[in-house]
């Protein structure tokens, strides 16, 4: 009995010291003076700004993910090719690797002295400093989770309704539209709402490749970023207050997400919630 | 970000449909060419950049006293943290597994609150509670302390979640049966528990070491970034490129990029381990 209590304790201490009081004293800061300062600070022209990009943001990254992250599950998953062991572990780098390595190599490519800048900025475009650089950034870190989410799931539900929708004379395109995607939706949304979530955060690479312009380069992060360092916390808070709602949204769906996909026969994902909470022993631990 | 110890490709393909309406080889086109374009190339441009003075430029430029220091306390910051996560972590998952109490889905769903919430927004909040306003009077802003702590609520996620699949998993009668025979708790769990979830452990711990050792948004506010004390990496590679010094950063970048890529094969690694068993 001494032994749960003491393991209870130790986990919701840290948890509690760790994430909910910090993110609970930030809500306090921020409405302390009532809801009248955040909004104000909200609906600055360049908070506007920095919402309306962050959103545009998700807007082009998650889209672009999510196809090339079902097509390459189903390659990965369907077709025996030697290559595939190469694409899976480089889908995996972005993973790994720091965010302001990510924007310096984008410095590298578009910059004014990089690989393809002189010749893109010849033909009008400017990529570094402006939205593309920002919608390249928001990709590469995002780009792993719809294909990590919906391999496994692919590889549960087999190829049996498939090929029995085939031999009733469906074509590739009814076959998949009819049968492979709504069998692996849940797993696909689930990545689509981790890629989502990753993208309305990114900072560090945005940060390089962005410049940080006021109401022209600005997304939510960089937005509450720079408040705080020119000493305006109450738009800091505020924004940080948006971007902490989103991500509660987020835990949400991923919750409900992650329930989905389990009971669609998928693996545990991240937040096993529904395997976690059904799978608890009924005896007590009674050490 | 998340703690999937991800290898697929061995897995023996099924003669399923074929991607509907273009040829494979077209769709591997297609994967390639958005891997190279998104990835692939702007890597091998910091790769490139690194050498680009010689291998010289490159090895002082890595062991220059500022980026050498930058590099030690991130190394050290991160095995701190991983090994704090590594108890903590696995001591949650086994509440969240093996306890029951009211509230339980939320605790469990507030685990991933680290990879929902903005890196920049962490820091912040940590900040308020631990910063120079702090209303309990701890503050510990610009440390190496704060450092520790930021890093500590990032990676939090990633042993609990490599562990939790695992101890569900369990058998428990492997456990009733080394206690029939008389073994106390603290044997069971050493001789029979801590074994099992050794795999998932040893994966959480790496992939938390990879965000770790390249963290940004979280430390920035928190840690002062000061050179010598408080800058780690990835700070010091942004100082670099601001200062114009792109070779430097490149070069600090690949280190970087060569111990991500050791982690990542070792956790492919433990995964193919966990699986065999």
């Amino acid at each position: 009995m001494t032994a749960k209590w003491g393991l209870r304790g130790l986990a919701f201490g840290y948890l509690g010291l760790l994430l909910l009081a910090p993110v609970g004293m930030i809500f306090y800061k921020t409405f302390e003076h009532g809801i009248g300062p955040p909004l104000e600070a909200m609906t600055s022209p360049d908070a506007l700004h920095a919402i309306w990009l962050t959103l545009l943001m998700v807007a082009v990254a998650v889209p672009l993910n999510t196809v090339f992250g079902v097509g390459c599950a189903l390659l990965l998953v369907r077709h025996r090719w030697r290559g595939n062991a190469v694409i899976d572990g480089i889908i995996n780098l972005p993973f790994a690797i720091s965010p302001i390595v990510v924007g310096l190599s984008l410095f590298l490519l578009y910059g004014n002295d990089g690989w393809f800048g002189p010749t893109l900025a010849e033909w009008g475009i400017q990529v570094l400093f402006s939205t593309p650089g920002m919608i390249l950034a928001s990709v590469f870190v995002s780009l792993p989770f719809v294909v990590r989410e919906t391999v496994p799931v692919l590889q549960e539900i087999g190829t049996e309704q498939e090929q029995a929708a085939s031999t009733l004379g469906a074509n590739a395109w009814q076959t998949f539209w009819r049968v492979t995607l709504p069998a692996i939706r849940w797993g696909v949304a689930y990545g689509v709402v981790l890629t989502t979530a990753r993208v309305l955060g990114e900072f560090g690479a945005v940060t390089i490749v962005s410049g940080s312009i006021s109401g022209e380069t600005e997304t939510l992060p960089l937005f509450v970023a720079k408040a705080f360092e020119q000493f305006n916390e109450e738009a800091a808070y505020a924004g940080a207050i948006v971007l902490a709602l989103l991500a509660l949204t987020t835990l949400l769906l991923m919750s409900i997400g992650g329930r989905k996909a389990k009971a669609q026969g998928g693996p545990i994902p991240i937040t096993g919630d529904a395997a976690i909470s059904t799978s608890t022993s009924n005896t007590k631990e009674g050490s | 970000m998340e703690g999937h110890p991800a290898t697929l490709t061995t897995a023996a393909p099924r003669a399923g449909i074929r991607l509907p309406g273009l040829g494979v080889g077209l769709g591997r086109g297609m994967v390639v060419l958005y891997l190279s374009l998104m990835v692939m190339l702007p890597l091998a441009a910091v790769v490139a950049e690194s050498t680009s003075g010689g291998l010289g430029a490159f090895w002082s430029s890595v062991t220059g006293s500022q980026s050498m220091a930058a590099l030690k306390l991130t190394v050290i910051c991160s095995l701190i943290v991983v090994a704090i996560n590594a108890v903590f972590g696995t001591i949650i998952a086994w509440v969240l597994v093996r306890d029951d109490f009211p509230g339980k889905g939320a605790v469990n769903a507030l685990i991933d609150l680290p990879f929902a919430l903005p890196t920049i927004v962490a820091g912040l909040t940590l900040l308020t509670l631990y910063g120079s306003e702090s209303p309990i009077g701890l503050d510990i802003a610009f440390t190496r302390v704060a450092i520790v702590i930021a890093l500590c609520f990032i990676t939090l996620p990633f042993v609990t979640r490599a562990v939790q699949p695992l101890l569900i998993e369990m058998d428990r009668e492997m456990e009733e049966a080394a206690t029939s025979l008389g073994a106390g708790g603290f044997t069971v769990f050493r001789r029979i528990i801590f074994p099992n979830l050794l795999p998932g452990i040893l994966a959480g711990i790496l992939l938390a070491f990879a965000r770790a050792l390249g963290e940004y948004g979280s430390l920035i506010l928190i840690s002062g970034n000061i050179p010598f004390d408080t800058e780690v990496s990835s700070v010091f590679i942004r100082s670099q490129i601001e200062s114009g010094n792109v070779a430097g950063a490149s070069a600090v970048s690949v280190v970087l990029l060569a111990i991500s890529l050791a982690l990542l094969i070792g956790v492919s690694l433990f995964a193919r381990m966990g699986a065999r068993k």
